[in-house]
Parts: structure tokens; sequence; C-alpha cells
């Protein structure tokens, strides 16, 4: 199957997105933010919480002199490094109990710092690439079953329960496994500490979790002979963070879009592109798939009207993430089935979009969220809708597929829902694997106009936003009919202005190894 | 007068009902056995299981049907309050006009770790939801979309500083019965500060009902494929309501 688009509409749409972020990314070479400092002082070692239950890399920032700040933490811990002669996850912990201060060690001279970090710079950054390279031997050895990649999620707020639902849905046929994360989380300018028994519709997501997960997956892909890929959320406060534990633990992909934090969570902007920046760059660098979520343009409004704007934002999320480093084999652009069930032809409509975006986008590994606002509670009905999406998925190559839920819409999914969405996405797309190979869109037809009418309403979108500048155009709710203002929302006390002398030793390291990469 | 009614199949009376539920326990025929035995202990008779089968290691899925020997009275169930007649956008800014005589202020969120917004931005923002504008769009109402997440104690916070109408919150996400307890938690937090009569208190999510709201001490509970037009009159009958009783008292 293949659609007739314009591709010099495409080519001036990328030309658009460079435009739209080039400037974007010239604030963030000039900023960083406390979650980027405190992801440093993860990768150097630091870890634990304070006898108050405070995350020692919290801990530590704080502690940091409001006016040292603009230097950024790693000179500053490295000449405590330098004097105290302790590796950084026995001065964070000596820090924590009061022992030393930061405050104690500014006439250190930096070379000294600089001498003090680099051996825990370099086993850092060995320790994650150690996990990618694991990855790609148990993914030689343990091959996955061909795309779409069959995603699910378990959400039952304690991760023990968490994990026997992930063991369950792996060997009902999921590929991928995502701990849905506790709906607060993402507000919290810290990431909490060690397993967790209670959420609110998810689990929080703590390192302790990720590995509890990982070892029992890791398990699971052994005794099935494919591997199973574990996902989480480096999106909200802390995305640096989170990308640090996610490559220490070997996640494989993480939720992490560019502008979803900013529009739907109300995350100070200047926060959220600086912090997606670090992160991206570290996914890049630990081989993790980042997911964008244009699907939440279509959950909030009308599917139909907001096909653009999915585009654009998938365009801006490619950008963003060339400039971070990320190739499109770990670049999942988000889309979801989301239109009217009720609409005559809006299958063909979800047809267009879909096929569009693969061909927008042919390496990328598109992601494919299911229809979750026109689920009622009608569990027949609810099936039926998944299945049209499974038939979608299949037919236009899409690479990673979330798998709906007939009880979307009545609670977070119960083990048996799992399992019946699961054998639902395998009927469909055993029993279709190759129709899209084998039929010829109408030239000039239903999807075809479609999917030109998209492309050209992105085009026109791409150019307001590039016409004023991508924050101006958030302020003015072009995206998702939202506004946010430059400086509002939560998290923007913790963005600041870089000193001459700023020194980030991972982001020196992981610039040279992802441009050594990518030439 | 009595009606007893009970399910139907396919002959009046049969009690026919289908269920499906998973038993932590590798699939075997006694699996399928201790699920007819579980169906017969919760007083179904006529117990068909019809499918069986593994979905894990040490879980089963099961598809019966059975009848029910159960029948209810539906004459005596009470008839729960009634929403208020359809209304268009210009006859509500009118009725507010002429029996409020200024703009209702309505502050609308997601309580406690909620952070699914759709339902509150489809009733309050411009856009609306179906064709039909939200309150946003309402000359007579003045909105404040305070978004997700929202502490009960920061709401009631808002409502006393900018002297709210009515409140809108909702959950759309529910695990253990974590919305109830957060809707509870603000009506009862609204009474201990005093401010429960001044205010049109209504909650709203997928699984909300009218019957649910008022056992929560709401004054009216919106479910799924409520349109913002239906809160809007609810609030200004309501209110309009209220100023008439005042007036009389």
């Amino acid at each position: 199957m293949e659609l007739k688009i314009d591709r010099e509409c495409v080519a001036r749409c990328r030309e658009l997105a460079a435009a739209i972020v080039a400037p974007v990314e010239a604030f963030i070479a000039a900023h960083s933010t406390v979650s980027v400092e405190r992801a440093a002082l993860r990768l150097l070692g630091v870890d634990g919480v304070t006898p108050e239950e405070i995350p020692i890399p919290n801990a530590i920032l704080d502690a940091l002199p409001e006016r040292q700040r603009p230097a950024g933490i790693a000179l500053a811990f490295g000449k405590a490094l330098a004097e105290t002669g302790l590796d950084p996850a026995a001065l964070g912990e000596a820090m924590a109990l009061g022992r030393y201060s930061l405050t104690e060690f500014t006439e250190t001279p930096e070379g000294a710092a600089r001498g003090a970090l680099r051996p825990h710079v370099e086993s850092g950054l060995e320790r994650i690439s150690g996990q990618r390279q694991a990855r790609s031997e148990l993914l030689e050895r343990l091959p996955q079953l061909p795309p779409p990649l069959l995603y699910v999620i378990v959400a039952s707020g304690n991760i023990y329960e968490d994990r026997t639902a992930a063991v369950a849905a792996a060997e009902a046929g999921a590929q991928v496994v995502a701990v849905i994360r506790s709906t607060g989380q993402s507000l919290l300018d810290f990431v909490p500490f060690g397993p967790t028994t209670e959420g609110f519709g998810g689990t929080y997501a703590t390192q302790a979790n990720f590995r509890i997960m990982r070892v029992a997956l890791d398990e699971v892909s052994e005794k099935l002979g494919r591997y199973v890929m574990l996902t989480n959320y480096a999106s909200g406060l802390c995305m640096p963070e989170i990308a640090v534990m996610a490559a220490i633990e070997r996640l494989d992909m993480l939720l992490n879009d560019s502008m979803y934090g900013i529009l739907f969570r109300d995350i100070n902007m200047k926060r959220t592109f600086i912090d997606q920046h670090f992160s991206r760059m570290l996914n890049a660098f630990s081989g993790i798939i980042i997911n964008t979520g244009e699907d939440n343009y279509l959950t909030t409004a009308d599917a139909v009207d907001q096909a653009p704007a999915v585009l654009a934002s998938q365009f801006i999320n490619e950008e963003f993430a060339h400039r971070a480093g990320l190739p499109d084999r770990q670049i999942g652009l988000g889309d979801a089935y989301e239109i009217n069930p009720d609409l005559e032809d809006s299958f063909l409509y979800q047809v267009a979009q879909a096929q569009l975006a693969r061909e927008i986008f042919p390496e990328a590994a598109l992601k494919y969220m299911p229809p979750t606002k026109h689920m009622t509670g009608d569990i027949f009905k609810g099936h039926l809708i998944d299945a049209m999406f499974n038939l979608t998925s299949v037919m236009t190559g899409q690479r990673i597929h979330l798998c709906g839920m007939l009880t979307e819409a009545i609670h977070t999914p119960f083990l048996g829902d799992r399992s019946l969405s699961l054998e639902n996405a395998r009927y469909i797309m055993n029993t279709a694997r190759h129709f899209g190979d084998e039929i010829v869109l109408r030239p000039g037809g239903a999807v075809e106009l479609r999917a030109h009418d998209v492309l050209t309403g992105c085009e026109a979108l791409l150019e307001r936003v590039a016409a004023t500048g991508l924050m101006n155009a958030i302020e003015s709710a072009t995206f998702a009919d939202v506004s946010r203002a430059p400086e509002g929302g939560r998290g923007f006390d913790g963005v600041f202005e870089r000193a001459p002398e700023y020194f980030n030793p991972f982001e020196e390291a992981l610039r040279g190894s992802l441009t050594a990469v990518s030439s | 007068m009595t009606q007893l009614v009970k399910p139907y199949g396919d002959t009046q009376n049969d009690g026919k009902v289908q269920l499906s539920f998973t038993l932590p326990l590798e699939w075997s025929e006694a699996a399928d056995e201790a699920a007819r035995r579980l169906a017969g202990k919760m007083g179904f008779t006529d117990v068909q299981v019809v499918d069986g089968r593994k979905i894990a290691t040490g879980y089963s899925f099961f598809v019966l049907y059975a009848s029910t020997p159960q029948a209810v009275d539906v004459d005596s169930i009470a008839p729960s309050s009634e929403r208020t007649h359809a209304m268009s956008m210009d006859e509500i800014d009118a009725l507010i006009e002429e029996r409020i005589g200024r703009k209702i202020r309505v502050a609308g969120a997601c309580i406690g770790t909620d952070a699914h917004t759709v339902g509150i931005d489809a009733i309050l923002n411009m856009k609306g939801y179906k064709g039909d504008y939200g309150l946003e769009r309402y000359h007579m109402f003045e909105t404040f979309n305070l978004g997700s997440q929202v502490a009960v104690e920061e709401l009631v916070r808002f409502a006393k500083q900018h002297r709210i109408d009515a409140l809108l919150v909702s959950q759309a996400v529910t695990q253990k019965g974590s919305d109830i307890k957060n809707f509870t938690q603000l009506s009862e937090l609204l009474e201990a500060e005093g401010l429960r009569d001044d205010v049109v208190l209504i909650c709203g999510g997928p699984r909300v009902t009218n019957r649910l709201a008022g056992e929560l001490g709401y004054d009216a509970g919106f479910g799924r494929g409520t349109l913002p037009s239906e809160v809007a009159a609810f609030i200004a009958v309501r209110l309009a309501e209220r100023r008439r009783d005042a007036a009389r008292r």
C-alpha cells in the first residue's frame, strides 16, 4: 500500500520544523535545570535518601549556594570528591548525614575537581553502554516477534502485583510492558526511592521498581525465547533523572515528549525544553526508544480536526530528537486511533493518517495508541473498535502497538482484560499480516485526499508556529487549544542560566559520543 | 404494586446471565469445574462453563452462562432526581440574566492525583463536546479551569477567595475507590469551612451517577456523555431556585 503524497510539502514541513526548533535549541544551550544537575549526580553514582527520606541528589543540589548554581553541580561536587577521596556514592551518603558540605571546598582548584570526576564519569557511562550491549546481545539471542510490537500496560500501584501482571502478559503475547506511573508523579520535583506498593492510577517510577520489573521480564524472556521490553515515563519534572535510572536498569523505551508536559501537565515550557534535550541525549546513548505523546492531542479535542496538529508535533518531536542525537529507529512518534466511530468512513481517515505517518517517517519506530476517548464501558463494542484499530496498525506497518483494552474507561486493566486484548491483536494481525502489501489505494480516492488535507493543514500550522516562534505559539494556544506562558507552569524556579564556567561532564561526553555515532 | 424483573435470555423469566472471570489456577478440567461451582455458590443455576482456558502460567479465564433465581421489584426503586430539561445556550444565558442578574462564577478541577482533564475540559472549554459549547462560551458564566491534580484544600481556598458559585470536580480514573475518597473529602471540607450552602457542588466522571452524587452530599453528578449545556442548565436553575427560596424566607 502506498499513498501518493506531495514530497515537496514534506520537505517544507521538515525545513519549518528545523526553523522552529533552532531558536529553542539556542535557549536550551544557554540554560540548565535542577533536574539536569541531579541527573549528573545520579550518573556519577549518587543515590539513596537522607534520614529525612529526601533523595540524596536533591539534598546535595538544594545545599548548593544559589550563587554557585550557574556553574553547575559537577564542579562543586568534584571539589568535594578531590578533597575527601571518597567515591560519589559514599560522598553522597556522607553529605546526607551532614558530615561534609559543598561549601567547605570552594578553594579547591578546578583542575583537581575535573580530575576527580573523570574516572566516575567514565565508569558511569560504561555502566550504561554495558547495558546497551547487553540489550543487543539479548535481542540477538532472543529475537522479538515481528512488529507491530504488542505493548500493554500494567498499573496496579503495587510493583509486585505489576510484576505478576507483566509476566502473565508476556506469556499471553506481550512484547513490551509499560508500568504506568502513579498520576501524581509527573509533578513531583524528585524521584521516589525504593520499591513501592501504593500508587494512584499507576505505580511510582523508582529505580528499585525498574529493577524488579527488569529481573522478572528477563526471566520470562529466557523462558519464552524472545526478549520482552520494559517501558516507563521520562516525563514530568524529572525527565533527565528518570532517563538515567532507565539507562542503568536497562529499560528499552521511555515516554519522552518535547511538549506533552507543557500542554497537558502545565509544566513550565523552558524547563521542559531543557530537560527533554538532556534526557534525549542520554536516551540516544543508552539505546532507549523514545515514545512521543501525540495521542494526547486527539483525546482532548476532535480527532478529525486535530490530525494536522498531530503531524506537526511529529515533525517538531523528530527535529528535537535528531538534535539530541537520536537516530530514527529510536524515535517512536505517536499517533492514535481516536476518530469518532460513529463517523461514516472513519476507518478510512484512520488508515490515511497512519499510512501518512508511515511514509513521512519511514524509519521511525512509530507508536500507535488505541482508542480511549470513544470507549464507553460497552465492552463488546469496545472490543470491535479495538479490532479495527489492530487492523489499521498491521496494514500500515506501525512498529509499536499499544493494545487497546475492552475495559478502557472502566478500570485499570485486569489480568483477564489484558489477555483478551492481546488475543484480539494477535488474531487480527495474524489473519491480516500481509493485507497492506496486497492493496492499492485508489488515486484521488478518499484516503489519498484525506492524507493530502492533513499534510497541507500541517504545513500551514507549522508556518504559523515558525512565524511567531514555538514559545509564543504555545502561549497563543496553537497546540491542543491550551495556552501556556513561557514563565508560567510548574518547575520554572528550577531553570537557571549557565555561567561561562558552567560544567557538566556528561553533557560534554554524550555530545562527543553521539557525534561519533551519527557521523 | 410490584413488578418483578429477571434477566431475559430468550424466554420471559429465564434469568439468563453471562459471566466471565479469571481464576488464579493453572487450567485443567478441574479448573473448569471450580469455575462452575463458584457460579453455583454465587446463587446461579444451570451453570455452563462455555469456555475455559489458560491465559498465563497459573491463571485461567472462563466464560459462563447461567440462570439467576433472583428478581427485583422495579416499582420499589425511587426515581433519581430529575435532570434539568434541555435548554440552549441562549436560553440559559437569558435565564441567568433575568433571575440572577450577574455572571455565575464556576470553577472546575480534577481533584486528588487525577490528571485526566478530558471531562472537565469538555464541560468548561470554549470548544465543548459533541458540538455543544462549553461554559466558557456563555456570556453569563465566568469560568476558572484549575486543571489537573488540584488538592482539595487548594480548591476550597480558591472557591472562598473568588466567591465561586458552582464547583465542578471530576475523577476519571479510579483505583480501589480513590475517586470516592476524594469526592467525599471535598464535600466534608466545604461543610467544615461553612461554604457548602454557598456553592452548587457537582461531580463528574465516567462512573459518576446522580444517585452516587446524592449519597456523597453533592447537588448533582454527571456521567458519561454529559453535554456542557446540561451542566450549565443545572447550575443556572439550581442557583435561581436558591435565590427564590432565599427571597421567600
